[in-house]
């Protein structure tokens, strides 16, 4: 056993982490109050390879490892939850197209999602269906050669600017997978405004009005759209918000040391008394222990070993979780100070509590973990 | 029941306790078919064989029993489909 990162992973890291404390990090902020990424920095993450960054070089993109790719989603979500949001949507898209879409689906699209020339998007939800992923409503009626789609997607991130979406319907009553372009008509998408958290990550909701799309934009098969498609797309989202969790538990410690050092009550700093320094301990430990699990299910996964997809549901559960106190207790040591816009706990909590609610609840995952235990006594 | 299919039930017995599967037993039958283990079985099947499932592998049929995800794993592996157990 061997819990090192190799050369290479230490060497990727450091440039991650320089590019987002530099580029990301002190404009965040200002995206989170703007409600959006601006463009250049879409380009400059396309112009680094770090959109679809999982794609192998057959189809054009770089194939980090799965540890690398943790590296970097921890890094970005460090500095900015809603730029890790726009890594891991369109990751998902990539996924999704990656490991079920066809041959002639993988030479299209994936050169392109890699260049950022085209963004790509997931969209699951509705209304009315959520973490009950087999109860969308969207669906695909035959029409000569291909399908006409009609329904409502709501909550998806990043629809707002992405131009393909890996969209799941029930195509004659089966879960299925289309990829569906911005331009079909009869597509319209109306932003969301006003979220609690990753503000800048650009969610809208979509209206499909007798949307023709052909049929070779299925992917996979009728009925497979969420057993195996939504299935892989969600396993890759998890475990880029599980790295990203641990990011923002990063970043409200790394404020907390700062601002408990120079912070000074009763005549000294409050990383002097005791109950600061108690919650600044817990807070290491449960950042370290949610690493490990996600440095675990990203070794599992590159693997490709039947038990990561428990894995990245464990760690996106402890991670998201880990994030939602440490940033909740990130505030209770900011004080006042916490509570206004003025320091980034204050954004990294309400970004922290989305991460407990994307892509898969606590509670479904709750559920999920304790299931798949059952089964391995 | 040749290497490849007691692999197969190995993997699979974990879903379906208190049963002895038979190659031939439709798993989908037996109602405990969910996403967890689809996406396991597929990782499982890779993994283990050296095989890559494709998108027009998606077919109930390929995943129904043992013998069919054993025919899967021959087929993709090249090798002669083993003769039906019965």
């Amino acid at each position: 056993m061997k819990l090192e990162l190799t050369p290479e992973q230490r060497s990727a890291r450091a440039e991650y982490r320089a590019f987002a404390q530099a580029e990301i990090a002190p404009f965040a902020d200002r995206w989170d109050r703007e409600e959006a990424l601006p463009p250049e920095i879409i380009r400059k993450l396309a112009g680094r390879g770090w959109l679809g960054s999982i794609v192998p070089a057959e189809h054009g993109g770089p194939g980090l490892d799965m540890i690398t790719y943790g590296l970097l989603t921890e890094e970005i979500g460090r500095a900015c939850s809603s730029t890790r949001s726009l890594l891991t949507v369109h990751d998902m898209a990539c996924q999704g197209i990656l490991r079920w879409g066809s041959r002639a689906q993988c030479e299209h699209w994936l050169p392109k999602l890699v260049r950022g020339e085209v963004l790509g998007a997931f969209a699951l939800s509705e209304p009315t269906a959520g973490s009950d992923a087999k109860g969308v409503q969207t669906s695909a009626e035959k029409d000569g050669d291909g399908w006409v789609v009609n329904g409502r997607k709501k909550w998806i991130t990043f629809a707002q600017i992405a131009d393909l979406f890996l969209v799941f319907l029930q195509c004659e009553g089966k879960p299925t997978a289309f990829l569906i372009e911005r331009t079909t008509p009869g597509l319209r998408v109306e932003p969301i405004k006003g979220l609690l958290g990753t503000r800048a990550s650009m969610l809208a909701e979509m209206f499909f009005d007798g949307c023709k799309v052909p049929a070779e934009n299925m992917v996979g098969r009728p009925g497979f759209g969420v057993s195996h498609v939504v299935a892989a797309a969600l396993e890759q989202g998890r475990y880029s918000v599980a790295c990203g969790s641990v990011g923002i538990a990063q970043a409200c410690l790394d404020a907390c040391l700062a601002y408990s050092r120079e912070r000074e009550q009763f005549g000294k700093p409050i990383f002097d008394h005791q109950l600061v320094r108690a919650m600044l301990s817990d807070m290491i430990v449960q950042v370290r222990s949610a690493r490990l699990m996600c440095l675990r299910a990203g070794y599992l996964r590159q693997m490709n070993d039947p038990g990561a997809f428990m894995e990245t549901m464990a760690a996106k559960y402890l991670a998201s979780t880990v994030a939602a106190k440490a940033a909740t207790d990130a505030v209770q040591i900011h004080g006042a100070n916490g509570c206004t816009d003025d320091f980034p706990v204050s954004r990294y909590f309400r970004d922290a509590k989305v991460m407990e609610i994307i892509e898969g609840s606590t509670q479904i995952q709750q559920m999920t973990i304790a299931r798949f235990d059952f089964q391995e006594l | 029941m040749d290497q490849t299919q007691g692999k197969i039930k190995e993997f699979l017995s974990r879903f379906f306790k208190n049963h002895d599967l038979q190659p031939q037993e439709d798993i989908f039958a037996l109602g405990f078919v969910n996403s967890l283990l689809a996406m396991q079985l597929v990782a499982f099947v890779e993994k283990e064989f050296g095989i890559r499932v494709e998108d027009e592998d998606l077919d109930l049929d390929n995943f129904r029993s043992i013998e069919a995800i054993s025919n899967l794993v021959a087929r993709k592996s090249g090798a002669a489909a083993p003769a039906a157990t019965a």
